[in-house]
């Protein structure tokens, strides 16, 4: 039991640490303490990442992996939590929404993330994914006097048990099929029984679970209206953090169940489909968008498809691509939301035209968007880059050289709504000047986060290895 | 000490960026005067340490006995699996050669400018750019790879674009050109038609090799079949033609004199228009291999020899005729090259360096002290003012015209003997008369700059007044730029009525590196002995590791040789002399000549009308073409498919945007919808 809990330790710790959040704000009631105290939890999960690395094994029984690939994801799901968490309090004051419970439940939300990365059994999973998304839920009904938020809750709530329904009877029906939950002895059973159509079945109802979260194509249509009504912040954390967890469930899933199948074609196509669909829809309706968290949110649906295709190659070089992808579009996403969040006003100036001549007035705001802009753009030298490159390289390597082409064409449609910003920033005259409310440590954060990307472009390769090695020791 | 040549790239690049923000930031500021000299000295020094760096390198393998090439490589620059280049560097014999010319010129001409830079708006953007072409030339001669060398060739086009437009809000005159800035863009454009010959060569090696580094190009050389090599090496020329100011790209250079004069004697002269030597003499074997190449480029050579040397002739502009004796002797050079003596047209590089780089900073120094006067017709006498510019100048001028024992006279001597001995008599001959043309011009030049009466506080345009035989009564002919102006017949231009020309000597700044470059004018030419006096001469033996000579090496008789010796010393001292007899003595031979000679004399005044043929055959045409069709077809067919796109795309988002009803059901709708197909697809597929 000890043992299991070393093991886990990032787990392990947020635990404990929730406990002490909730307890301090219960007595102290002091919502600046319970921020630091949060992103000393959210610190301190990454630095026992660091120092104490998990060994590659299992912990409490079969139930959680341990190893490279859950120091990978959860090193991302602390990094997008620490992150949200510098650049959420000027954001929240200027709401009046400035409350403890916020960064508790954005770090509840966490745990849930943690869980969903280093599950090995269906049942974690599944409680990964309430603990995450009921905590999400929450977050987004956060601006309780507004409308908009109101019904962001709702419909995320309400779309988000439609889609856990299915989730849940997908579990059921490979239990049935196979009689197992463990995802190592599914693939066993799988080996010596055969696959049946009720596992199939089951298998697809799994995946539709996911394709909710990462906001694939038809399952996108809440993202937009959620973000919208969502604080800026929030959905900052739902569009890097949850997705990135959704992403690295449905890789450990198929990467087990891969030993059983190896190169499905039918999976294959049929995940190349949908990221065509999702990479389409996505950017083409960003297009039109004149409110940058709703383009924002058509742009997460378009990542999504570019993360897809790294799922569609089905290789380790995709899951590889699609874990630094994850990292990357955490960073850079994070940071436009940031952005974002520094220069809205109770929901105003968040169009694009709110923001032509930004660089006269905020010239190192400006010089930050536009750092996230090109990089989601994947536009080189940025991170973006890198990370769509390696996805499309594993999906040309996987025989999938026309899904790579789609994944170009669809980018290069992308770069007008991202330049246009820019546009609006650079090259138009100043309107009166929207008033930046950031502080030293939101800006440090968003300052970092920029260097950061422009590093992740120019020296990728560490990171690469960083993410290769989780995919090769997974999958042993 | 090999493994350090990366310094001398990094520190003119460290020089042009510091510079850079010396001029953004405005640094000279009010305190122009007691800052120039700082911003000047720490440019001098970026390209003196690199110097300093190389004579190290260059005593170090002067001491070995085999010189063996280095490689250094710095950076993988490109790694795609078929094509992997890195940023390296080759060090040997030739590389470190020219290194030492381009470093060594280019410290004295940095120091020279501090002086003749002085007051200048943009004193510090002169030396930033000035770095940064050393930083280009440097990766030109250094890197071991074509690709590094093409960044190289690129960079210092795109350093000789801004110097010459340096000052880009002045008049020039010229052919279609009335500022600098036309000029500059003139150089450029030029420039990139040899420089696709260049790039298309640079495929053809990749083609069939895979690889552009210069020792796999020589060790594998034999992959190439006759037709790959005939094409690659006349690419690569065509190449040399336009950056090394040949027949028929070279109608750049001339009105590359619009940039200072620095500049002239740095990028236009002595290095920058050398590197199609260069380049050529790199490759050799490859050269070797294609005889018909060969022949083309020693023909060219010859032909750019004479052409440019009769231009020069009657040429009124101080740097315009400086500037077609430089397209002269660069013809020389490729008549070495062509008829395989690749050691001695690196030898001519580097003597021609050394008195071209003193003849135009002496013309600098001259203009210097004539307030940006630049005609002939209206100096003279200026040898009592200007003691050290003049002797200087007529040292070097001695230098070009191959008066015996000067350097330029080994040099050139080697050319014309190696042309003699290769069989190629009647391009020989053709180079000794351009040579003879050579000697005359040059000493054309310093009488009417240094000796005579002063005619510069005259008024030039009143002929009784002036002794002047050239100046043609009533206005004859314009001469294209300076003395336009001056052709009313009022005087009102420069004249005695104006403020009056006190010509003074330019400081030491300036006559340091006079006198630096005129004594190896005079001495340089000892390295490369001809074979009659010494059996194997100094350029020879430190070439000879690098750059490959023809196989039979065309023996002479020393009787022969002696024989073409004299001629060339006959021919170098009666042209000058000639010179001398005309222009000292007899001006009106000079003016009968003209008179009876009216046709011959203005072809050549007007270059053979070669830049009125190009206006004609490729300027109004190309003007045409993409005025009347190519802008309609650009504004209607283009223009329209890309927006048609755009607008498609646009719609079809908008069209999407109304399936976002925002209504939840709807949305579980259309997540049920999705289920029946991933179900339908996978489970049953």
């Amino acid at each position: 039991m000890l043992n299991d809990l070393l093991l886990t330790l990032p787990i392990t710790i947020a635990t404990v640490w929730v406990l002490v959040l909730i307890l301090c704000e219960a007595f102290v009631h002091n919502a600046n303490l319970t921020r630091w105290l949060t992103a000393i939890g959210f610190a301190g999960i990454i630095a026992s990442i660091f120092l104490i690395p998990s060994p590659e094994g299992y912990a409490y029984g079969t139930m959680l992996r341990t190893g490279t690939f859950t120091n990978f994801s959860n090193f991302i799901f602390a990094v997008s939590g620490l992150l949200v968490v510098s650049i959420s309090d000027k954001y929240l004051e200027e709401e009046e929404i400035n409350f403890g419970e916020y960064y508790i439940i954005l770090f509840i939300s966490t745990i849930g993330m943690m869980l969903m990365g280093s599950a090995a059994n269906l049942s974690v999973i599944f409680i990964g994914l309430e603990t995450m998304s009921v905590a999400l839920y929450t977050l987004a009904g956060m601006l309780r006097k507004d409308v908009r938020s109101n019904e962001a809750a709702m419909k995320y709530f309400l779309l988000g048990s439609f889609a856990t329904g299915f989730f849940l009877y997908g579990i059921a029906l490979i239990y049935g099929a196979t009689g197992e939950l463990a995802l190592p002895r599914i693939a066993a059973s799988l080996q010596t029984n055969g696959v049946s159509t009720l596992f199939w079945i089951g298998l697809s109802l799994l995946m539709i679970g996911f394709l909710f979260k990462v906001s694939a194509v038809p399952f996108h249509q809440w993202t937009p209206d959620v973000y919208e009504g969502s604080p800026t912040t929030a959905a900052a954390f739902m569009s890097t953090g949850s997705k990135a967890a959704a992403f690295s469930s449905l890789i450990i899933v198929l990467s087990n169940i891969s030993i059983a199948l190896p190169n499905n074609a039918v999976l294959q196509t049929a995940f190349a489909y949908i990221a065509v669909a999702t990479m389409a829809v996505g950017n083409i309706t960003a297009l039109t968008q004149d409110n940058l968290k709703r383009m924002l949110a058509y742009s997460s649906i378009a990542h999504a498809g570019y993360m897809l295709v790294g799922i569609a190659a089905g290789s380790n070089e995709g899951y590889s691509g699609v874990l630094y992808y994850a990292l990357i579009y955490t960073l850079m996403n994070v940071g436009a939301f940031g952005v974002i969040a520094v220069l809205e006003r109770h929901r105003t100036l968040t169009n694009a035209s709110d923001y032509a001549g930004l660089f006269k007035q905020h010239p190192l705001l400006a010089g930050l968007m536009a750092v996230f802009m090109f990089s989601l753009a994947g536009l080189p030298p940025f991170g973006g880059f890198v990370g769509k490159y390696k996805v499309f390289a594993a999906a040309v390597e996987a025989d999938l050289t026309w899904l790579a082409i789609v994944g170009v064409l669809a980018s290069v449609v992308s770069v007008y709504y991202y330049l246009r910003v820019v546009i609006f920033m650079f090259m138009r005259d100043p309107e009166p000047a929207p008033q930046a409310n950031a502080n030293a440590t939101g800006s440090f954060a968003l300052v970092a986060i920029a260097v950061i990307v422009f590093l992740m472009g120019i020296f990728p390769t560490e990171v690469l290895k960083l993410a290769d090695n989780a995919m090769k020791v997974a999958l042993k | 000490m090999h493994q350090y040549i990366f310094l001398t790239i990094l520190f003119p690049l460290a020089g042009f960026l510091i510079n850079s923000l010396f001029t953004l930031t405005n640094f000279l500021g009010w305190r122009t005067k007691e800052r120039e000299t700082l911003v000047g000295l720490f440019s001098s020094l970026m390209i003196a340490i690199p110097f300093g760096i190389v004579v190290a390198i260059f005593l170090e393998m002067l001491s070995e006995a085999e010189r063996p090439a280095h490689l250094v490589e710095v950076y993988q620059w490109m790694n795609t699996g078929l094509m992997n280049v890195a940023i390296a560097y080759q060090v040997d014999t030739l590389s470190v050669l020219m290194a030492l010319i381009v470093t060594g010129v280019g410290t004295l001409i940095h120091i020279y400018s501090i002086g003749y830079m002085h007051g200048d708006d943009g004193f510090s953007r002169f030396f930033s750019y000035l770095n940064l072409f050393i930083f280009a030339m440097m990766n030109l001669i250094l890197g071991a790879n074509m690709v590094v060398m093409f960044l190289g060739w690129e960079g210092v086009g795109l350093c000789s674009y801004l110097l010459i437009g340096f000052w880009y809000d002045r008049k020039f005159e010229g052919t279609a050109i009335v500022s600098t800035g036309d000029a500059a863009k003139k150089a450029f454009i030029t420039n990139r038609v040899g420089d696709f010959a260049m790039l298309g060569a640079m495929f053809l090696i990749f083609q069939t090799l895979g690889s552009l580094n210069y020792t796999d190009i020589i060790a594998k050389r034999d992959a190439f079949d006759g037709t790959t090599v005939f094409w690659i090496t006349l690419l690569i020329f065509i190449g040399c033609t336009g950056k090394s100011a040949q027949l028929p790209l070279f109608v750049w250079l001339p009105d590359a004199m619009a940039g200072p004069t620095p500049v002239s004697a740095l990028i236009h002269a002595a290095t920058m228009v050398t590197s199609g030597i260069y380049i050529t003499a790199r490759l050799s074997p490859l050269f070797l291999m294609a005889p018909q190449t060969m022949e083309i480029i020693a023909v060219v050579g010859a032909i750019t020899a004479i052409f440019a040397g009769t231009v020069g002739l009657v040429q009124n502009d101080i740097k315009k005729v400086l500037a077609y004796s430089t397209v002269s002797q660069l013809g020389f050079m490729f008549l070495a090259l062509g008829v395989g003596a690749f050691q001695i047209a690196i030898f001519h590089v580097m003597t021609h360096a050394f008195f071209k780089a003193c003849l135009f900073l002496g013309s600098g120094s001259v203009i210097h002290a004539m307030h940006e006067e630049q005609d002939i017709r209206k100096m003279g006498g200026l040898r009592k003012y200007m003691p050290s510019t003049s002797t200087t100048f007529f040292i070097a001028s001695l230098a070009l015209a191959g008066f015996p024992l000067t350097a330029g006279f080994f040099s050139k001597d080697a050319i014309l003997a190696e042309a003699f001995a290769s069989g190629h008599i009647v391009l020989y001959a053709i180079g000794t008369v351009a040579a003879f043309c050579t000697a005359f011009y040059s000493m054309r030049l310093c009488v009417l700059t240094f000796l005579g009466e002063e005619r510069f506080n005259k008024s030039v345009a009143a002929p009784t007044t002036s002794s002047v035989a050239e100046q043609e009564p009533g206005g004859g002919h314009g001469d294209h730029g300076y003395d336009a102006h001056d052709d009313h017949g009022h005087g009102d231009a420069h004249g005695a009525d104006g403020h009056a020309i006190h010509p003074h000597e330019s400081p030491a700044f300036m006559t340091v590196p006079l006198w630096i470059l005129a004594a190896l004018s005079l001495g340089a030419g000892f390295l490369g002995l001809p074979a009659v006096v010494t059996e194997h001469s100094w350029i020879h033996g430190w070439l000879e590791s690098s750059v490959m000579q023809a196989e039979a090496a065309h023996h002479l008789s020393h009787e022969t040789e002696w024989i073409l010796l004299g001629i060339g010393s006959l021919v170098a001292v009666l042209g000058l002399g000639f010179g001398y007899f005309v222009y000292a003595m007899r001006i009106e031979i000079a003016a009968s000549a003209k008179r009876s000679l009216a046709f011959l004399y203005t072809t050549l005044l007007d270059k053979y009308y070669i830049d009125e043929l190009y206006e004609l055959l490729f300027v109004r045409p190309v003007q045409w073409l993409s005025d009347k069709v190519l802008f309609r077809f650009d504004t209607s067919v283009v223009d329209g498919t890309v927006n048609g796109i755009g607008d498609i795309f646009m719609s079809l988002g908008n069209g999407l945007r109304k399936w976002q009803s925002g209504v939840a059901q709807n949305y579980a709708v259309a997540i049920t919808f999705g289920l029946i197909l991933v179900i339908a697809f996978i489970a049953f597929r």
